[in-house]
């Protein structure tokens, strides 16, 4: 018999549980999910409780109730993983051996890791909302901010739903607009990429978002300090951002007990093959949900996509064959836009979110980037969907890999209006994805990628070595000399060298 | 991809202008980068952290972030904004012949 040991019961952890207890007897595989307590999160919920939309009560259940008959739950804290001995170390000193350890505790925010975001205007001027108390302390502080300096702040990239910053000067636009204090608040969003978004297409359609509500935007923002006594943000380049509301996106880490098992980069993030979610440290060790290094966003969508490809990959994982089955970076977010409106994102390593309809052409009923109340209801509805079908691994509406159907790959904008709503949410739910897309294009594939273990790059820790925070307690890692080399020459047919270089915008 | 002219030679690079190889990248080139990137004077603290991102790369096929290069790397946060003025993760990556670091969306 096999033992599976899943450490995180949250979103990818419960789901890789469901599926793959429906997937084996358990004479075939054993499965046990390690967390710290028993509650599980509906962690898109975090971004509604500021403004009095959803109460604690329908965020939080019992992780209890979604893990299957026939899977043990262990509550307890993890020490460390003794990779080379196959076994996970609890805080309560009991040991699990496993012979294959799937790593699906996320990441955390740490304010802390800040300088200044331990300091005393915390919980008082300076607040987060990626966690639950964080989330309800700021329910109290935006109900009685009577006007002023909003500033909304990244601190830095990667972060967990890239868009729900966003989302939080949109839906504060919409409830200053409701209190009739509008006029009183300056909104500012501040963050450390060169736009509103990464991609260029997002980046355009969402800025116009931002000024179109008279929301000021300040960009390439990289945070020194937080600046308690001032109450300003203040960057490395020392430009000062004051505030009377300050909600900063912490800086986003995997928990301690990675970098004590000498498995994670200087963020704790365990580093991963794009395609497999397969550590690269270790061959019988993955990677789900948040706590990867996947170049895609850490969302749900993410872990529900990349939970797919892995159950795909699972009987080739047993047999002891190379994994076949890679995952393209697929993601899909709702954006809340205020008003009852939101916009949808639809993208993957290789394509940008563009505008269109989604999932089906000039039908949607989703309009992607662009404000409907459809995607508004849309995003509402997903809360049940979560609890009901998602976690518990039943199949849903939308698939693994990406489909460029319906997308506008030129950047013109949709023009489209979205169909009736409740036709459209029906519909879209109750057809089944492989045959409705069965023998459409996909979008151009992952490349495939070894899946075999290499050798990694993650040394012992050194005993001593500089740290920008030494509350930020990362690995250490051992680097490769640099070796100076002779470049080599494009070969390129020198009819096609252009003359000049392009030069990018610096 | 387009290939354009660069300090004499004919390099790969992407549609903003960053080299896509990394084996086209020497320092003679990496000098001439770093002229288009409004860093006039290359000194040997510019060379240090240059050469922890070419070194950082190959394992990890991807560029190192500030937070990488100051925790990793051991450099100081404050002083490198000083060495690539305004936008030192994208400077550092076109000096280096590396991609522009991913903000991940």
């Amino acid at each position: 018999m096999r033992k599976l040991v899943i450490l995180g019961g949250g979103t990818a952890g419960t789901m890789v549980a469901n599926k793959l207890r429906a997937a084996s007897t358990q004479a075939e595989l054993s499965i046990t999910v390690v967390d710290q307590d028993d509650a599980h999160h509906y962690q898109p919920g975090y971004l509604f409780l500021p403004f009095g939309q959803l109460a604690p009560g329908q965020i939080v259940r019992s992780r209890h109730s979604f893990i299957p008959d026939g899977v043990d739950l262990v509550l307890c804290g993890v020490e460390k993983v003794d990779a080379g001995a196959k076994t996970v170390h609890l805080r309560n000193g009991r040991e699990l051996t496993y012979d294959t350890l799937i790593i699906a505790t996320g990441v955390q925010p740490r304010l802390e890791a800040t300088p200044g975001g331990d300091g005393p205007e915390v919980g008082k001027s300076v607040h987060q909302f990626y966690d639950l108390p964080g989330a309800e302390a700021l329910q109290e502080a935006m109900r009685t901010f009577q006007g002023g300096r909003l500033v909304v702040h990244i601190t830095e990239m990667p972060i967990k739903c890239p868009v729900a910053p966003l989302e939080f000067v949109f839906l504060a636009d919409s409830y200053f607009k409701d209190k009739k204090i509008r006029k009183k608040v300056d909104i500012t969003y501040v963050t450390p990429l060169d736009g509103a978004f990464t991609k260029p297409v997002a980046s355009r359609e969402l800025g116009d978002a931002l000024k179109s509500r008279n929301i000021a935007l300040e960009t390439d923002f990289a945070i020194a300090e937080i600046d308690n006594e001032t109450r300003e943000i203040i960057s490395f380049d020392e430009r000062r951002i004051p505030f009377d509301l300050l909600v900063t996106v912490p800086l986003n880490m995997g928990p301690d007990y990675i970098a004590a098992s000498g498995l994670g980069d200087e963020m704790n993030f365990v580093p991963c093959d794009q395609g497999t979610m397969r550590s690269l440290a270790d061959p019988d060790i993955f990677v789900l949900g948040d706590g990867g290094t996947l170049k895609t966003s850490k969302a749900g969508s993410v872990a529900h996509f990349a939970v797919d490809i892995f159950m795909e990959n699972w009987p080739q994982y047993l047999a002891g064959q190379q994994l076949t089955h890679n995952f393209d970076g697929h993601a899909n977010c709702f954006i809340e836009s205020g008003g009852g409106k939101g916009m949808l994102l639809d993208f993957n390593y290789e394509t940008q979110p563009y505008t269109g309809e989604f999932p089906l052409p000039g039908i949607g009923p989703m309009s992607l980037l662009k404000e409907t109340r459809a995607n508004h209801w849309a995003k509402v509805a997903f809360r049940w969907v979560y609890w009901n079908l998602l976690i518990t691994g039943k199949p849903l509406p939308f698939t693994a890999d990406m489909y460029l159907m319906g997308k506008k790959i030129e950047d013109t904008a949709s023009g489209t209006s979205t169909p009736d709503l409740l036709k459209g949410l029906a519909s879209t739910i109750i057809r089944t994805p492989a045959r409705l897309f069965g023998s459409l294009p996909k979008a151009k594939p992952a490349p495939g990628r070894p899946t075999v273990a290499r050798p990694t790059s993650v040394a012992a820790p050194k005993a001593s070595g500089p740290k920008v925070n030494p509350k930020a307690a990362a690995a250490f890692e051992a680097l490769p000399e640099y070796v100076a080399q002779q470049g080599i020459d494009s070969t390129a047919d020198p009819a096609t060298v252009l003359p000049d270089p392009i030069v990018p915008k610096f | 991809m387009p290939t354009t002219m660069i300090g004499g030679r004919p390099i790969d690079v992407n549609d903003e202008g960053f080299l896509t190889d990394y084996a086209q990248w020497d320092e003679d080139l990496g000098k001439v980068l770093a002229g288009y990137a409004g860093v006039d004077e290359l000194t040997d603290e510019h060379w240090k952290v240059i050469r922890f991102l070419r070194a950082d790369f190959p394992a990890r096929k991807e560029t190192a972030t500030l937070r990488r290069v100051a925790s990793v790397g051991g450099f100081d946060m404050k002083n490198l904004f000083v060495l690539f003025p305004g936008k030192p993760a994208k400077k550092m990556s076109y000096i280096a012949g590396l991609p522009k670091p991913k903000g991940c969306v």
